[in-house]
This record gives C-alpha cells, structure tokens and sequence, in this order.
C-alpha cells in the first residue's frame, strides 16, 4: 500500500511566509483551501484558522465550537460561529453545505467518528481532517516498552484526563474512509513539530514516523465494508 | 427583578382596588411621557386579522444621535410587559431604564456610538394605540373591540416608525422573549432592513407550554368580576385582582428553581413561624404578590390578553409552509442567537431551532448558551457572559458596516 499524495499544497504550505500567529498545521490547511470558498471549521476554537482562510484566502468562514470562550473569542473576531458539538450538530446542515469542512484535531474525541465522518463528506464537497496517529513510534515505544499510555505534545492528557476517546492510527483511519466511501485525494504526515513531511512514503512508514495524519477527502468511491 | 418588599404586601391582593374615571385619564395609554408619532386615517396599518388600524399612535424612546448617513440605527424590540423606557426612567415606576444594563454610554449597545430607538408595541399600553386607548369611532376606550394583534402588525408599525423617522434600515435589531420574536419577524419580513439581528431568550414559535401558561392567566384575568367583560374602563373597575394572579403565575415562569431557592428558600416572611393561616407565610408568597400588585399599577389588563394572544398565535415556520428556514432564505442579515441554561420557558432547544434554521439556509449565524440560573428573566438581569458576546458581536458588525 503506498499513499497516493501530491505535495504541492504541503509545499504551498511551506512557501508561505510564516506570520508570528499562524500555526504550521493551519498552514497547511491554508494550502488546501481555495479562494473564496465556503469553510465550515469543528471545533474553530479562538477562530485563528478562520480568521486566517479569511484574511488570505477571502472565505465565507462559519464555525462549531464547544467552549463559550472559544465561541467568545470569534465573535470579536466578527466570526458567525455557533455553541455545540460534532457529535449532535452536524446533522442539521444540509447536504453540500460547504466546499470545505475541517475538522481538526477532534475526530479522535467524538463520541461517534464514523457518523461524524458521513456528516463531513454529505455537508462538505471536500474535507479537511487531522488527527493525532496513535501508531506513531513513540506511542508504541510507551506501550511496548513502558506498558503505559502514551502522553506526547500532542496528546498532552493522561488516560484519565483525556478528551480523546477513539484513539485510532493513520492505517486505522485510511480503514475507515474505505468503509464509507470516502476517497483520499491527499494525504500527508505532519511530524512531531507540525511540520508536514514532504515526501511520498508508503502508509506503514507514515504510520510509524507521523505523529498526526492529514487528509484531504471528497465522497466517492463505492463504500466497501 | 426587584426584590423590595412594601410592608403591606401579603394583604394587598386581596384589598378592594379602589379605580375611578380619572384614573383612565391618567393611564400612560393616555400620556405616555414619550414622544409619539400620530397615523392619520391615509395611513392606516394594515392587519393580520384582515382589519385596518386608522388612526393610531406609536410611542417611542430614543437615546444617542442618528449619523449622517443614517446608519447607525439600532432598533431595540422589548417583551411582553415591556415598554419603550429601555434607557429612561420610568413615568410610572420611577425606576430606571429596563436595559440599561445593555444599553448606554460605553455599554454592549454604545449610545455614544448608535442611534438606540425603541417603541411601544401596538397593542400595548404605555401610549402606542391598544385596547385601553379611545376608539374614535365610538369616544370610548376599545376594550376588547380593538382588532387582535399580530407579532408581524407590531413589527409593521415598527417599519412605519422608522419610515416615519427617515431610517432606511436598522444597524442592529435586538431583542429579548417577545422582543427577540419580532427581531426574528424583521428579519424575516424585512430582511434587506436589518444588518444585524439578535434575538435573545425567544423561539420560532410559541410552544403548547407557553400558550397553557398564557391562557391561564388570561383565565385569571377574565375571572374577575371587576373585568366587566374587558369595559373596566368605562365601568369605573379594575381587574386587579385578576391581573395580578396572570403576573403572579407568569413571574414564575419568568424564574427558575435555583433561582427562586437561592433568592427565597423556605424562609418566611418577617415571622419566626407558620402562622396557621393563608397570610403570606413564605417570602416567596410575599414577593410574588409584591410582583402581582405592582404590575397592576403599571399594566392594562386587556393588553395583557392581547399581547399574551400575540406570543400565542407566533410560528414563524407555519408562514412559510412549515420549514422555518424558508423564513430566512437569501437573508445577508447577520445573526446572533443567545439563550440561557436555565431558560425553561424558551430553553435552548428552542435558539437552536433558530439556528439550525438559519444554517440551513446558509445565513451568517453566531450562537451562544449563557451559563445561568436566572431563568428567562436572565437577559434583563446583570449576566457579564451576555454582555461579553453582545459586545464581541456588535463590534465585530459595527466594523463590517464601517461605523
């Protein structure tokens, strides 16, 4: 099994020029987002991605976030961002929404990631997702050789602590857009710095060396199960 | 909410209210203390029920300047016992503005920046033309001759204000209860007239609860005997008492349990123990009478049953064939859509129907639940996690307008 990415949108990402707030992974994001789409963004938390897409890439941006803080926060940013969650606010958008939807860093801590998943790919023409890859060598150094779970950067949380609740690695959830159907239009590691590694590797390295996976999906493709 | 007990508030309900004709020429229906704009009988306002309103009166409060391009105008709706005094001292009550927590000088809704205009509904009783205003058809007062109001005929004569005052389209329409189910009906019925809308507390529609509520106390009112048919006025009577049980009833509903239990408890009233009779026992029995008595003094009680009838009749989706988000299709208006926890009368399901709808349709909606246990009287109160988002959110719209 090999990936089937292009890096042009990771180096995009690359070329940019780094502005003091951005974070390498909306950077990315960035990369894959075209001018004057629609953007839906779960979990926008403060709206610095949003607020981002809008100022470079002129997007209609709309967000879901859980914290009040968080939903707060863009609403001084002039963001139209609603209060709740992935799990039980998804199903009222219709189908096609949006050209773009991102979930970043949340399928993992849903309570539902495969309905989550459908929702992405009926609401969104394309759709943006990361996610911690807990088949990462340092996951499986703490589970093999300590017999702990793992607590890295970005899964700062101990297991009793933590939000996420379906852990799953970058294989697990390449399984996982076959049974709905989804097609991977890219796909990339980011390392342990956020930083996407550039070059066309097969899944089972990725899986060891990426400590979050990034895809770029669109429904297609017959679901096979 | 006042919690200021009058010492002989557990018998008051329950005295002899003593009115009289001049008590009629005193009522505010009659000197509002308010500018009033006058509609002549070529400017009549067009009815849901089918009948014509001419003439009639608005009664309206300002506060800040219109800007030159008159773009700054923001149009506050109020609730159901609400009046056009948001930010004025009360003729009646003497007591200050019922917004002022939200609006004034450096607050969420900046007078110094915007244009605040807000009047009273048709239908109500603080001197826009209702039931307890003169028919001039008949030189006495309407009672329950005026026509039925709608929601959407108090937001049509809120338009001819503003036609009125040579405001084109509002900055931001805001409300909260029945405030926030005419900021909901503007933007649906006027969508191109509204640049920012939010409506606090309130719903699409009125829930089967909330018409249970209404009739209730629409029941009290027409119980008491001193009511004479809704001809009070011109018998000379009031019907206190059944006024007062409606507010009685309705201000619980306005409340939520832990709202009532922190303020109240089971604490009594000026005594060490029960009393062994039906006095005023509790503090809360104390205070809900307090709340009844004095709403008397200020309110008319056939605008009570007719405004009660107007939440009553409101479904915004059932205009349009069912789907609310028909009601906002091809809306630019922007949204934000608050709630509070504790809101039992209109919970946060109801905001998100709002929502849901307003997404559907792709419109530019913000939401955010208030952590509370004020209930729905929490939008009226000091709540600095609502006046955190109204700022971020008014701000944020004042910069896209370029005010």
């Amino acid at each position: 099994m090999t990936s089937s990415t292009t890096d042009a949108p990771w180096e995009a990402a690359e070329q940019l020029p780094r502005s003091a707030e951005a974070r390498v992974d909306h950077l990315v994001v960035l990369g894959l987002v075209p001018d004057g789409a629609r953007v839906l963004d779960i979990g926008c938390g403060d709206g610095s991605l949003l607020a981002l897409l809008r100022d470079r890439r002129g997007i209609d941006g709309r967000g879901i976030e859980l914290s009040r803080e968080g939903v707060n926060a863009c609403l001084a940013r002039g963001l139209p961002v609603i209060q709740g969650d992935a799990d039980t606010d998804l199903a009222n958008y219709p189908d096609d929404a949006f050209d773009v939807v991102v979930l970043s860093q949340t399928i993992q801590a849903t309570r539902n990631p495969r309905i989550v998943l459908e929702h992405l790919l009926r609401i969104g023409q394309q759709v943006i997702i990361s996610f911690p890859n807990f088949g990462h060598w340092r996951v499986r150094a703490e589970l093999a050789f300590r017999g702990r779970m793992p607590v890295t950067e970005i899964m700062p949380e101990t297991w009793y602590e933590t939000p996420n609740i379906h852990h799953c690695t970058i294989r697990d959830f390449v399984g996982l857009c076959r049974m709905v159907g989804a097609s991977i239009e890219k796909a990339t590691a980011l390392d342990g710095r956020g930083k996407p590694m550039r070059y066309a590797m097969p899944w089972w390295f990725w899986n060891l060396v990426g400590a979050q996976g990034v895809f770029l999906l669109r429904r297609g493709g017959s679901a096979s199960r | 909410m006042d919690t200021t007990l009058t010492p002989d508030a557990e018998s008051g309900l329950r005295d002899e209210a003593k009115p009289s004709r001049r008590d009629y020429d005193a009522l505010p229906a009659s000197d509002p203390k308010s500018p009033v704009a006058l509609f002549g009988t070529d400017e009549p306002l067009a009815m849901d029920s089918g009948l014509t309103l001419a003439p009639f009166q608005i009664a309206y409060q300002t506060a800040g300047t219109l800007n030159a391009e008159r773009s700054n105008a923001v149009l506050i709706c109020h609730a159901l016992t609400g009046d056009q005094h948001f930010a004025h001292t009360h003729p009646v009550t003497k007591k200050p503005g019922w917004w002022e927590t939200l609006v004034g000088p450096g607050k969420p809704i900046d007078t110094d920046r915007y244009f605040v205009i807000c009047s009273n509904v048709i239908g109500s009783c603080m001197g826009s033309t209702g039931p307890a205003s003169l028919d001039p058809a008949t030189g006495r007062p309407y009672g329950l001759g005026f026509p039925l109001v709608t929601i959407r005929d108090m937001v049509r004569a809120q338009a001819m204000l503003l036609d009125r005052l040579g405001i084109r389209d509002l900055f931001l329409c805001i409300g909260g209860s029945m405030g926030g189910m005419q900021v909901l009906q503007w933007a649906s019925l006027f969508p191109e007239r509204v640049f920012a809308a939010m409506p606090i507390a309130t719903g699409a529609r009125h829930s089967a609860q909330n018409i249970a509520f209404h009739e209730v106390g629409r029941q009290a009112i027409m119980a008491d005997p001193a009511w004479a048919d809704g001809r009070y006025l011109e018998e000379g009577t009031r019907p206190a008492k059944g006024l007062g049980v409606a507010r009685m009833g309705a201000h619980i509903t306005y409340l939520s349990e832990p709202a009532l239990h922190r303020k109240f408890g089971r604490r009594l009233q000026n005594r060490a123990a029960p009393t062994f009779s039906f006095n005023a026992d509790f503090q809360i029995e104390s205070y809900l009478r307090y709340q009844g008595l004095s709403f008397v003094e200020r309110f008319d009680a056939n605008a009570y049953l007719y405004l009660t009838r107007a939440m009553d009749y409101f479904d915004l989706a059932e205009d349009h064939g069912g789907v609310l988000a028909e009601a906002f299709r091809g809306s630019k208006t922007r949204f934000c859509v608050i709630s509070f926890t504790s809101d039992w009368l209109f919970p946060t399901a109801d905001s998100r129907a709002i929502v849901h709808a307003l997404n559907a349709v792709a419109a530019p909606v913000a939401f955010v639940e208030v952590e509370s246990d004020k209930g729905h009287d929490a939008f009226l109160l000091d709540e600095p996690a609502l006046f955190s988002a109204a700022r971020g959110f008014i701000d944020a719209a004042a910069r896209a307008r370029g005010l």
